[in-house]
């Protein structure tokens, strides 16, 4: 029973990874660049809940939505200044630039709301259930956390097969050229991306923060290099992809958590990762890439 | 003299300069010690600078001249720092302090060396991106590891245990080196200036006559165009290894030389945030610049003390982050990069109208 305590926990936590990895797989599937500063839009994604649901005692749900604004906005801007000159630069530029802005994010809150943690108080307040008489319980945030990202993977999935937005999403990932040849706008389509991730970042932060509730500047930074272990893991661009590799991921580090030691199990899930790149660069559900001269 | 100076390739001339600002650095700190005009904070800085020195040179082989990514240069100074001072430790009072300096300089080296090999091998056929992270999680992982990691010793031997010093199981004389999230403590202090400014040149004379040399070449036309060097037949693994196995080994003598320099030791300071420290030095010096390596790393880790007494410390990792956007923007947004040309011919225009010998082409290119 324990066991499938800790595989639960796991797999909630996995869903939280999940959502943040969709951002970033979807960057990386359309603009082939790694969004660095992903993990700290999380972070404040999390601070704007925290004061508008916390401590401005606002409904849970409407925090969340202007958290999701906040961040469309903030993932919109990013991309506009810091990565849409560099579109053309070669690939070093442009991860340089981006841990630059994940730095530039976690200093500012550094300075706006200084380094002490605040308390989080959930934003879920549905009650946990028992099962097996009592032997078994699931946290209302655990719940939550599959639900929603559970919805929110089938929704996205949909929006790229299904819409045209999202086919223009499709065309430009699978080639950039072509696509604008086509009448694409690419601009606005990465631009696009750029804002469902952030969103969706948003979620996330509200849904780890509830789980994890301490919130501090650097928050976001960790859980952001994990979900790109879990965009990697589950295979890069890929949507149902990002989903496996978080909860994948996330049952990992709870499992190791419990059973092999709570110090080291982060380096325990990087190992993974190292172990994923080695023997399968493209992750479980990817697809290769045929290099062009 | 002047003659043979006058006959130097250019990049002998210019390596020369770059160990003429490092030596006429430790002239300058020398002299103005003797007159006692140096403030002890400034002091203090003196081994850590020439530390970062080394990281930003090394790293720069891998970032500049590789032209790969690599977020982990902390953890090689890690591994370097833990096992130099471990043996520092374990040697104590048993063979001469000269001997045991140069050991631990030689084991720090060795080990950040094969954990270079060990990280590289798998990783370097890995695309640009993937690269990052991966050093990055290699990063953490030795964070965590050597947070968690116990080595103690006794007669028998050295033990080592993941969970707490009891389970060293220890006898009577033993000690213990690394205790877990304390790191190594009381260790006797044995870098100096000197000692610091020698590691330098030997750094600056590895990595610059590597950079001129055929394999420099190689690495430098891998990161130019890996497809088209790869078809003349350059060993894409082999020298993409060298570079990275060289840039770690330097890295862990840095380690070395900075802990040496403190009397306790703990993982945590060789975080992610030390590895973009490095990178800053990097590319605020120039990426492929060795001499703005050099510099960079000088003025920003003597930076944060001036800073200090201006009262805006708190301001100072947000100042890094705007200037290290700006500088990537103006460096390689390819609409800067034109607008850098235009603004040069212009200059050269005037300069051209000013001087009527017009054409003598003295006018200053984008470099």
């Amino acid at each position: 029973m324990q066991f499938l305590s800790n595989l639960i926990g796991g797999v909630s936590l996995g869903s939280v990874y999940a959502l943040i990895a969709l951002g970033y797989t979807m960057v990386y599937g359309i603009a082939r660049m790694l969004n660095f500063a992903h993990g700290d839009v999380i972070m404040v994604g999390a601070y704007v809940v925290f004061f508008a649901f916390c401590s401005g005692g606002m409904n849970p749900l409407l925090a969340i939505l202007i958290a999701m604004a906040v961040c469309t906005l903030l993932g919109v801007t990013i991309e506009r200044i810091a990565y849409r000159p560099l579109r053309e630069a070669p690939s070093l530029a442009v991860l340089i630039t981006a841990i630059g802005v994940s730095y530039l994010l976690q200093n500012g809150a550094l300075l706006l709301w200084s380094a002490n943690p605040r308390a989080f108080t959930s934003v879920v307040s549905i009650p946990p259930i028992s099962l097996f008489g009592g032997r078994l319980t699931i946290p209302g945030n655990t719940l939550v956390n599959v639900v929603v990202c559970l919805v929110i993977m089938v929704g996205l999935w949909l929006f790229v097969n299904r819409t045209t937005p999202g086919h223009a999403m499709q065309a430009v990932s699978e080639d950039r050229g072509a696509a604008q040849l086509m009448g694409i706008n690419v601009n606005a389509t990465i631009s696009l991306t750029f804002a469902i991730g952030s969103a969706l970042a948003a979620v996330a932060g509200a849904l780890l923060c509830s789980s994890y509730p301490m919130l501090q500047p650097t928050t976001g930074a960790m859980p952001g290099i994990k979900a790109f272990t879990a965009a990697v893991f589950g295979g890069i661009g890929s949507i149902p992809g990002a989903l496996l590799g978080g909860i994948l991921l996330g049952v990992i580090e709870n499992l190791s958590k419990a059973y092999i030691s709570t110090q080291i199990s982060d380096a325990i899930v990087f190992l993974v990762l190292i172990v994923i790149l080695l023997i399968k660069p493209t992750g479980l559900l990817g697809k290769k890439r045929v290099v062009k001269v | 003299m002047l003659q043979r100076i006058k006959t130097m390739r250019s990049s002998t001339r210019s390596n020369l300069v770059t160990y003429g600002i490092v030596l006429g650095f430790y002239a300058a700190v020398q002299l103005l010690n003797a007159a006692g005009l140096l403030s002890s904070a400034f002091i203090g800085q003196l081994v850590p600078i020439c530390a970062y020195v080394m990281l930003a040179i090394s790293l720069n082989l891998t970032v500049g001249f590789l032209g790969e990514l690599s977020l982990g240069h902390a953890g090689f100074m890690s591994i370097g720092a833990f096992s130099g001072v471990s043996f520092w430790m374990a040697t104590q009072g048993r063979i001469p302090a000269w001997l045991g300096v140069l050991c631990a300089l030689v084991i720090g080296a060795v080990c950040a060396g094969i954990f270079g090999l060990l990280i590289g091998v798998p990783v370097l056929r890995l695309e640009g991106d993937y690269l990052a992270i991966v050093t990055l999680a290699f990063g953490q992982i030795i964070v965590n590891v050597i947070n968690a990691l116990y080595i103690g010793i006794d007669a028998r031997g050295l033990h080592i245990s993941l969970k707490d010093a009891a389970s060293l199981n220890l006898a009577e004389d033993g000690k213990v080196i690394i205790n877990g999230a304390m790191g190594i403590t009381n260790i006797p202090k044995a870098s100096t200036f000197t000692l610091g400014i020698v590691l330098v040149v030997l750094t600056l004379a590895v990595v610059l006559n590597l950079i001129h040399s055929r394999a420099g070449r190689a690495i430098t036309a891998i990161r130019d165009n890996e497809i088209a060097a790869q078809s003349i037949g350059i060993n894409l693994t082999k020298y993409k290894l060298m570079a990275f196995i060289i840039s770690a080994v330097f890295a862990g003598v840095a380690g070395v030389l900075y802990a040496l320099n403190f009397t306790s030791l703990v993982s945590r300071r060789f975080d992610y945030n030390t590895s973009i420290t490095i990178l800053m030095f990097v590319v605020l010096g120039g990426m492929g610049s060795i001499r703005g390596s050099i510099i960079a790393a000088a003025a920003l880790t003597v930076l944060p003390e001036l800073m200090r007494s201006f009262g805006m410390e708190s301001y100072r990792m947000l100042i890094y982050a705007i200037v290290l956007i700006a500088m990537m923007l103006f460096n390689s947004a390819p609409a800067a990069i034109e607008w850098r040309k235009k603004t040069a011919q212009k200059l050269q225009g005037v300069w051209a109208a000013h001087k009527k010998p017009a054409g003598t082409g003295s006018g200053k290119g984008a470099a």
